[in-house]
C-alpha cells in the first residue's frame, strides 16, 4: 500500500474536478491510503451552499462528501488559504483537519504519490 | 530506480510536455527503468496520430512513438480522458458507432487503474501538470 496525496489548489473549472475525482476513486478502489489537501482556491471546492449551475459547473461539495463511501476520509485544509478565502471550517462540507502553511511541506513529505487535484 | 510518469499537459499548452519527454529520455540514458508513461487530462493530445505541426516544430506523437519503439516504453492513454476529447481507438470508435483510428504508433488506450498499478510498482511517480 502506498500513501497518495491529492492536492486540490484550484476552484472548479471544466472537467478538472471530475478527472481528479476519478483518479481519487480509482486509488481508493485499489485500497491505497488516500488523503486530500485543499489549498489556495481549492478550498472553495468543499464550500457548503454552492450555486455553480449558472457557470455550467457541477456543485462539487456533494461529490467530495460521497468519497466517504470509498473510505476516503483523510481531508486536510490549509489554515491560511481558508482565512484568505473568507471561510471557516463551519463553511465546509467535510470534516477537515487544519494545517498551517509552515506544516505543509513536512506533510507532503509523508506521502509517496503526490498528484494534482 | 523505477519511475512512472503522468503527463497532464497538452503538447501545445506550454513546456511541460517537452520537459516530460526530455525527462523520460534522460531517465533511459541514465539506466533507470520507466515502468509506464500515463497520459491523462490534456496530456492525451500527445497521442494523436494525425497531429501535423509545421516541419520546424516538434511533433510529439512521433517523438513518443520513436522513443517507445527504441526502448519498449509503455505509453498509456487514459480511455475516459481520451473519449472526452475525441481521441478514439478503432475498438472504441466501433463501440460508439464511429469510424476512427486516432491513436499514434506505440500508444495504447487503457484505464486509470493502469496508472495506479504503475505507481505502486515504481519507486517514484513524477507528474507533469
Amino acid at each position: 500500500m502506498k500513501k497518495f496525496l491529492f492536492i486540490i489548489s484550484k476552484s472548479a473549472s471544466g472537467v478538472s474536478v471530475q478527472e481528479a475525482l476519478d483518479q481519487i476513486m480509482i486509488a481508493a478502489a485499489f485500497d491505497q491510503a488516500v488523503s486530500l489537501l485543499f489549498i489556495d482556491d481549492g478550498v472553495f471546492q468543499i464550500k457548503k451552499n454552492q450555486r455553480p449551475d449558472a457557470l455550467g459547473l457541477k456543485a462539487t461539495a456533494s461529490i467530495f462528501e460521497a468519497l466517504e463511501v470509498y473510505d476516503v476520509n483523510a481531508f486536510y485544509a490549509e489554515t491560511e488559504s481558508l482565512e484568505q478565502s473568507g471561510l471557516t471550517v463551519q463553511d465546509l462540507c467535510l470534516p477537515v483537519k487544519l494545517l498551517a502553511r509552515n506544516q505543509i511541506a513536512e506533510f507532503i513529505k509523508q506521502h509517496e504519490c503526490i498528484l494534482p487535484g | 530506480m523505477k519511475f512512472t510518469l503522468q503527463i497532464d499537459s497538452s503538447p501545445t499548452a506550454g513546456q511541460s510536455g517537452y520537459y516530460a519527454y526530455r525527462f523520460a529520455c534522460e531517465l533511459i540514458k541514465a539506466g533507470h527503468q520507466v515502468i509506464r508513461i500515463f497520459f491523462y487530462r490534456e496530456g492525451i493530445y500527445h497521442g494523436y496520430r494525425y497531429s501535423t505541426p509545421p516541419d520546424d516544430e516538434l511533433n510529439f506523437s512521433r517523438l513518443w512513438s520513436a522513443l517507445s519503439q527504441a526502448h519498449s516504453i509503455d505509453l498509456v492513454i487514459c480511455v475516459s480522458a481520451a473519449q472526452r476529447r475525441g481521441l478514439l481507438h478503432p475498438d472504441e470508435a466501433q463501440r460508439q458507432g464511429k469510424l476512427d483510428n486516432d491513436l499514434a504508433e506505440g500508444f495504447r488506450i487503457s484505464g486509470l487503474g493502469q496508472m495506479i498499478e504503475a505507481s505502486l510498482l515504481a519507486d517514484r511517480l513524477i507528474v507533469f501538470p
